[in-house]
């Protein structure tokens, strides 16, 4: 068999080998790594789907024998954190208004930004722009203090608005850089072309840079609303009980103390927290891939 | 022409980048109705020049009027002007009927201004089945109809182009350089025109601009340009191939190079006084280097021996040595000549161009 095979003249498309050593090794190693990360999220949704009794026999990756969404339920109304309980829900309507407010202001802030630093270039806006980046390179933990007193001093400590406040200015420099480069990759005649008929500073932006860079948009979106929504050190530091994002809220459910430890609703506390980047990833992935095919400049 | 206000005019432009002198001390003026083509090779400041003009790059001395008025602060849309830039540089997201209305838009004119002003400028370019289109969805020449109508449209005087045929394949090139030429004959708007390639300039331009390190080195029409060269850098610049150079010296209106001499009699000198200098460098074309019967009728005869030959078809280049300096010679398409022949070749003085050595200057 080997020796026609050798003697095969070639013609038409190389044929393929389905199983070579190469591909053998690949695959392995990729359903090896799928299993390694899919396999924690198997033993969360199961649990989070049995109930107690059931945990405690061990076998954590059987599939529940009897289904029960009672801990889903009570992770999101009626979990216990210190006196409230009422369960994530609270949690989850403080995120929200930390989230929306934060997305917007800080994506309208550095989108302009960018566009003002590549295409508007005034003197400086080199040095500005140098700053801008070396900030992103800061620890945070440097400027948690100083922001407690600032935000002390304008009221603001507490408050929903004062961790908004934070949220947008932390996410500027990552964010400018983004919008900049973004900006400056769109060729510099479509800028002047608009300028010649007679657009100005907004009338660019709106009209003409806006609506073909919704592909950029969409990344600046995913990289806040998961930043912003998976926060908790700024969250526990800078709000109080009554604003605590649900990051916060659901490490307080899970590390409370008192009574029975019930796995089954931490698990399901944890999904609920997670559902929101995810439906983010799931959501814009379609967005993304439309709005890179969409729109050329050159042929 | 000189008792009309130009259309365009430039007076002691400078431009500088922090120390970098990109223009300096540049006076330019433009006709009513002219086609004038600033050429150069890439980085001579041609397409600065252009920007400065359009009011999108900030000039650092200097003054700028365009159809009389002084426009030198004045904001690119204040100034009259229409621009078409290299890569089309349509708006992706808006349709063609978009693109071309967008300025005016901008400008906050009627809607049945705008709408009619589209429709001729669509009916000119011969684009009106693709009013509903993307960009995305048109080929090169359409897309590039469509930049110049976006300049039609403004309904200005004067049009800036801004190499506006360099992205296109070259038989669309020369369809386009054709229609470009038509339009501006039916139009008669001033046209400045930036572009590095010479074919264009010589068959669009009514006079050409050759610049180079952000100077003017010679502002004349195509024929000026190409057969009385004010300078070496021009001289060498225009033609393809380009012009042979020789070096010799000038004694009493005779040429000497080498043991080839040429009685330069007939030659138009600039100044009556320069028959004489040491250092001088003649310039003859490839198509003025007579060859077959004729050449026994020119001035100067002489012989060569072909070293390579190149046949293009419409034409054959010959390279052939004189002395120890390579000339081109360029023969007719049939011509039979091969490698080692022996060609005699006649030079008529009255065609070629003189310049001082040093100074690179035409005498």
């Amino acid at each position: 068999m080997l020796k026609s095979n050798n003697n095969l003249i070639p013609n038409g498309p190389k044929p393929k080998k389905a199983f070579s050593r190469s591909n053998i090794i690949i695959y392995g190693t990729l359903i090896v790594i799928s299993i390694y990360y899919l396999l924690p999220l198997w033993v969360m949704v199961m649990t989070s789907l049995k109930g107690m009794p059931e945990i405690r026999m061990g076998n954590i990756f059987s599939p529940p024998l009897e289904i029960t969404f009672e801990p889903w339920i009570k992770a999101w109304a009626h979990a216990c954190t210190g006196i409230n309980c009422d369960g994530l829900s609270r949690g989850f309507w403080n995120s929200v208004k930390i989230l929306i407010p934060s997305l917007i202001l800080s994506i309208s802030v550095a989108s302009v930004n960018g566009y003002a630093l590549a295409n508007w270039k005034f003197r400086g806006s080199e040095v500005f722009f140098t700053i801008l980046i070396f900030g992103a390179f800061i620890p945070y933990q440097i400027m948690i203090y100083p922001i407690v007193i600032l935000l002390r001093e304008i009221g603001l400590m507490g408050s929903t608005a004062g961790l908004v406040l934070v949220h947008t200015i932390f996410g500027m420099p990552i964010l400018t850089l983004l919008f900049r480069n973004h900006f400056a990759a769109i060729p510099e005649e479509l800028f002047k072309a608009a300028r010649v008929d007679g657009a100005g500073f907004w009338g660019i932006y709106f009209k003409v840079l806006l609506p073909m860079s919704v592909p950029i948009f969409v990344v600046a979106i995913i990289l806040q609303v998961t930043g912003i929504w998976n926060d908790f050190l700024f969250g526990v530091i800078y709000t109080k009980p009554a604003t605590y994002p649900m990051t916060v809220q659901l490490n307080n459910i899970v590390n409370s103390v008192q009574g029975v430890k019930e796995y089954n609703v931490n698990m399901a506390a944890t999904l609920l927290t997670g559902l929101v980047p995810l439906a983010i990833y799931f959501v814009s992935g379609k967005l993304f891939v439309r709005g890179i095919a969409a729109g050329a400049v050159k042929g | 022409m000189s008792t009309k206000t130009p259309s365009v005019k430039v007076s002691n432009l400078d431009l500088h980048f922090g120390e970098i002198k990109v223009l300096q001390k540049l006076n330019l003026e433009i006709n009513q109705g002219e086609f004038l083509v600033l050429l150069g090779s890439s980085g001579c400041g041609k397409s600065t020049l252009l920007n400065c003009i359009a009011g999108l790059l900030d000039i650092s001395d200097g003054q700028i009027f365009i159809g009389n008025k002084n426009v030198t602060w004045a904001e690119p849309s204040e100034r009259g002007i229409g621009m078409v830039f290299q890569s089309y540089a349509l708006y992706p997201q808006m349709s063609v009927e978009g693109n071309l209305s967008f300025g005016l838009k901008n400008a906050r004119m009627p809607k049945e201004e705008i709408r009619s002003r589209v429709d001729r400028a669509a009916k000119i370019l011969q684009i009106e089945p693709l009013l509903n289109r993307k960009p995305g969805a048109l080929s090169g020449g359409q897309r590039q109809r469509v930049a110049i109508g976006r300049a039609l449209v403004r309904d200005v005087d004067v049009f800036l182009f801004d190499e506006p045929l360099s992205n296109l394949d070259a038989k669309l090139r020369v369809d386009l350089r054709v229609e470009l030429k038509l339009l501006h004959q039916r139009l008669k708007n001033t046209i400045i025109y930036v572009t590095h390639d010479q074919i264009e300039a010589m068959t669009l331009a009514n006079r050409i601009a050759i610049m180079k390190d952000g100077k003017i080195m010679q502002l004349g029409t195509p024929d000026e340009i190409y057969n009385h060269p004010q300078n070496l850098y021009v001289a060498d610049f225009i033609g393809s191939p380009s012009m042979n150079f020789l070096e010799g010296k000038l004694k009493d209106s005779k040429f000497y190079y080498d043991s080839l001499i040429l009685s330069m009699d007939s030659y138009k000198f600039t100044n009556k006084m320069n028959t004489n200098k040491n250092k001088v460098t003649i310039g003859i074309r490839p198509e003025h280097i007579i060859t077959g019967e004729l050449s026994k009728k020119a001035p100067i005869t002489t012989n060569v021996i072909v070293k390579l030959v190149e046949p293009m078809g419409s034409d054959t280049l010959v390279y052939a040595n004189l002395s120890e300096t390579q000339i081109r010679i360029r023969m007719e398409g049939n011509a039979k000549v091969e490698a080692g022949d022996k060609l005699e070749i006649g030079i008529d003085p009255n065609r070629a161009s003189l310049f001082d050595t040093k100074s690179e200057q035409r005498i």
